[in-house]
């Protein structure tokens, strides 16, 4: 193939504590679809920050047509030719179709915006993209894939000679991506440059004509997508080897049969969030949720604990049907839930450490009957000796703490309502090792009390290790479950790259 | 930290109170060195008075909505229609004590019923509706005039009504009666606040709404509660209002103070951003504006420019507080020392 249109070589960025890229290579060409793939945490994101400016390097050269390039922002690396489309569309909702193409560079004449010129060069723009839109219609009131459009016509009309789109088709159903992917091929044979980043395995095989791995910020590989099967795609994204795995053993697995359902989801889905599904949780039961991030594995969580309300099937919470559409309820049924967003949807982090602890309880309590100081230091001394939490002290903001010491804090805060059900939603991710394997410990040992723990992980070996069950979800629905010896990695991965 | 189950002298250290105190002296320092007989105080048929003590009773209003508006605040809100509220508890305390026979024991919680729902309202629409707060608690600052002017009909009314006037007028304890008042509010509201969970749901809901709802928190009735209590701070400071002038003037009182209330709270080392607060800094900061409107009185600066160094040192204080700019004037201080 010819030289690369864009060419990063040995590229690194460091934030405090973390290495997000680590001499990574990346080659676009122009008249190809390329997609960056990796899972949560690879650097897909850092990589097209230093490529559009948001971030500089911290080593390593870039070169657009041969030439060296030091984007300071994204202004400067649009005026070079490369043009970004985020995930969230970011335009101006309340103007109009043309105006948000043309937005901040509309064709003025002693300072005063021509409209007519406008409206031309926005028609014109559209018509690139085979596309004919009432130009004065506001731009929230067209669908989500017209917005996308409109996004890549305004990307696109800077003369842009290399096309960046961030998770397009998120917000997509089937008919709109078609519609996406037609307009991608068209630019790709006019010779444009496109880098694709998506969590969709289907459409990166539809789409794309190569595809760059990454995972923990470093480079697995650069494969042809037609000679890389989904499989070991996946393998690559996961850093498993397809061929090379060994089932493990899992331990020993309790008869799950004799002991009483805890939890029975049937037929629960959500429009435009997870697509229903069936799912029971017994007494001392690490229930995994299996898949890729984007699959459905949160959503699900979230209309288990009441965040979002199902809008189908039924659930039962031992055997009586509940309606769980607020966490306080689902709190009163003995269900708690640590959210992988730990600092969006975890942490209180200006509060202390011990107000973070007791916060569940309290407000199982209500606000009169404050949780007795005396009490409140017994279960802070508890915690922080049964799970190893290292602070100064329980008065400590929570914010200073570390990302596993935090972790720690949030189980304590549901280990402390003493519930029958915790989902367990990534509580591994971002925290070090050591934490990582004491909280795999932990899990064990809350089975061992009789606990049902819903578990869901991107890390397919803590799966095998830690789950007696497991759902496998692709695209937003469960594709299959395992039980007891079927549980391996390998059976994991046949099931979400399984096509239908 | 400002721990719950800290000692009771820290229960107020949710803000550093260094700021708005060394303002508040800097102040007082500026009073008595240039204004005579700012610290002259006399004893007259035993109640004290000076101007020391004009600034406790006259800041007594803008302290009491400062309580309220420092929990609104805490929880991520602000509330605008304080001021009009104050002009409704007046108009109906007026109306009331003028055309019933009610006894005042009657009437004051009637009226602090009234501008409580009013405020519970403003919590509705904030969490019930989802209005950003600027915006719900708008419309009763504007509308809520209007509520006064139906209630006494278009009407100045006056009274002489003895328990009325002695609510602002009169002296317990050899001070002027708000004083007891507002300190009693301050007691009420911390203990409130530190003795039960109150506080803690009101710091975690503005800290990280999400993630409180996701605890079990219930986060629509905390901001109902905050701003319902925010009601009755208004509610009283409207009594007092009506009282220093022995009547009800819906469409001038507590005009512009909901803004008072804002900064004290804001001085006071309470972020708007929501979650820890200080109840102690808010009453300082309350102080300190009145303390400021009191000297430029006695200064002779005339009300209408008045504004501008209210403004300056308002501006000063909220410079101080920010880290960044203490960083930056501390970096600057700095490399001139090194240079």
């Amino acid at each position: 193939m010819a030289d690369a249109l864009l060419a990063l070589r040995e590229i690194r960025k460091e934030f405090p504590g973390v290495v997000a890229l680590d001499k990574v290579d990346f080659n676009l060409h122009a008249g190809e679809v390329h997609a960056v793939m990796g899972e949560n945490g690879a650097g897909k994101s850092t990589l097209i920050k230093v490529i559009t400016g948001v971030y500089p390097r911290d080593a390593g050269s870039m070169e657009l047509d041969g030439k060296s390039l030091h984007p300071r922002s994204t202004l400067e690396a649009e005026a070079a030719g490369i043009s970004t489309v985020y995930q969230e569309v970011n335009l101006v909702g309340t103007l109009s179709v043309a105006e948000n193409i043309l937005l901040g560079r509309q064709p003025r004449k002693f300072g005063i915006i021509r409209w007519d010129e406008t409206r031309r060069l926005a028609e014109k723009a559209l018509a690139r993209l085979g596309l004919e839109l009432d130009l004065s219609r506001q731009l929230d009131s067209c669908s989500m894939a017209i917005q996308q459009m409109v996004a890549i016509a305004r990307a696109l009309d800077i003369n842009a000679r290399v096309l960046i789109l961030d998770e397009p088709t998120s917000s997509l159903d089937e008919q709109e991506t078609a519609a996406l992917f037609k307009v991608m091929r068209q630019l790709r044979d006019e010779g444009l440059a496109i880098l694709f980043v998506t969590h969709f395995l289907d459409q990166v095989h539809e789409i794309s004509d190569r595809i760059t791995v990454l995972r923990n910020g470093a480079l697995v590989g650069e494969y042809k997508t037609v000679e890389l099967t989904r499989m070991q795609l996946i393998g690559k994204m996961l850093g498993r080897e397809p061929e090379a795995l060994q089932d493990k053993s899992t331990g020993s697995k309790w008869a799950a049969e004799t002991r009483d359902e805890i939890l029975r989801g049937e037929g629960i889905g959500r429009k435009g969030s997870v697509h229903p599904l069936d799912l029971s949780v017994r007494r001392g039961e690490v229930v995994g949720l299996g898949g890729l991030l984007g699959s459905g594995r949160t959503e699900t969580a979230r209309l288990l604990f009441g965040i979002d309300a199902p809008d189908s099937g039924r659930v039962q919470i031992d055997g009586q049907a509940k309606s769980l559409n607020h966490p306080r309820k689902a709190i009163a049924n003995g269900l708690a839930f640590c959210s992988e967003d730990r600092k969006g949807e975890g942490i209180i982090p200006n509060l202390s450490l011990r107000e973070n602890l007791i916060l569940a309880m309290q407000a199982s309590r209500g606000p009169v009957r404050l949780l007795p100081s005396a009490e409140q230091e017994q279960l802070c001394a508890h915690y922080i000796d049964a799970l190893n939490i290292k602070t100064p002290n329980a008065a400590t903001p929570i914010c200073n703490l570390s990302g596993g010491n935090q972790q720690k804090v949030l189980l304590a805060r549901w280990l402390a309502m003493q519930p029958r059900l915790i989902i367990l939603d990534e509580p591994a991710r971002g925290i070090d090792v050591g934490a990582k394997a004491e909280i795999e410990k932990l899990v064990r040992s809350l089975r061992e009390k009789g606990m049902a723990v819903v578990f869901i992980s991107s890390e397919l070996e803590e799966v095998v290790h830690t789950c007696d069950r497991v759902a496998v979800m692709r695209d937003r629905r469960k594709v299959g479950e395992l039980s007891g010896e079927e549980i391996t990695e390998q059976r994991i991965m046949d099931l979400m790259a399984h096509h239908e | 930290m400002n721990d719950p189950m800290a000692k009771p002298k820290e229960w107020f250290q949710g803000g550093s109170l260094v700021w708005p105190l060394l303002g508040l002296v800097a102040l007082l320092a500026y009073d008595f060195l240039f204004v005579d007989g700012f610290f002259r105080l006399e004893v007259r048929d035993g109640h004290l008075y000076g101007t020391l003590v004009d600034i406790l009773n006259q800041g007594s209003k803008t302290m009491l909505l400062a309580l309220g508006m420092t929990l609104v605040i805490a929880t991520g809100g602000v509330d605008l229609s304080v001021g009009s509220l104050m002009a409704i508890s007046g108009a109906l305390v007026a109306v009331l004590v003028t055309q019933t026979e009610m006894s005042l024991a009657m009437i004051v919680p009637i009226a602090l019923a009234a501008t409580a729902l009013l405020g519970a309202f403003n919590g509705v629409l904030v969490s019930v509706a989802g209005i950003q707060p600027i915006v719900a608690t708008l419309i009763l600052m504007v509308g809520g005039r209007g509520i006064a002017m139906l209630i006494t009909g278009g009407q100045i009314v006056t009274f002489e009504h003895a328990g009325m006037v002695y609510i602002g007028n009169g002296h317990f304890l050899g001070l002027p009666f708000t004083v007891t008042l507002v300190l009693v509010m301050l007691l009420v509201t911390s203990l409130l606040m530190r003795k039960t969970a109150c506080g803690l749901f009101v710091e975690a809901v503005g800290d990280n709404e999400t993630a409180s709802r996701f605890s079990g928190v219930s986060t629509r009735s905390v901001k109902l509660a905050v701003y319902g209590f925010s009601g009755i701070c208004a509610g009283l400071a409207g009594l007092i209002a009506a009282s220093n002038i022995k009547a009800a003037d819906s469409s001038r009182v507590g005009e512009m103070m909901e803004l008072d209330a804002i900064f004290a709270v804001v001085v006071g080392g309470t972020a708007l951003t929501g979650g820890r607060f200080n109840l102690l800094g808010s009453i300082i900061g309350a102080l300190l504006i009145q303390t400021l409107t009191t000297t430029m009185i006695t200064q002779g600066v005339p009300p209408a420019i008045a504004p501008v160094p209210k403004a300056i040192v308002i501006v000063a204080v909220c410079l101080l507080q920010s880290e960044k700019f203490r960083a930056e004037i501390g970096g600057r201080f700095g490399r001139r020392a090194s240079a």
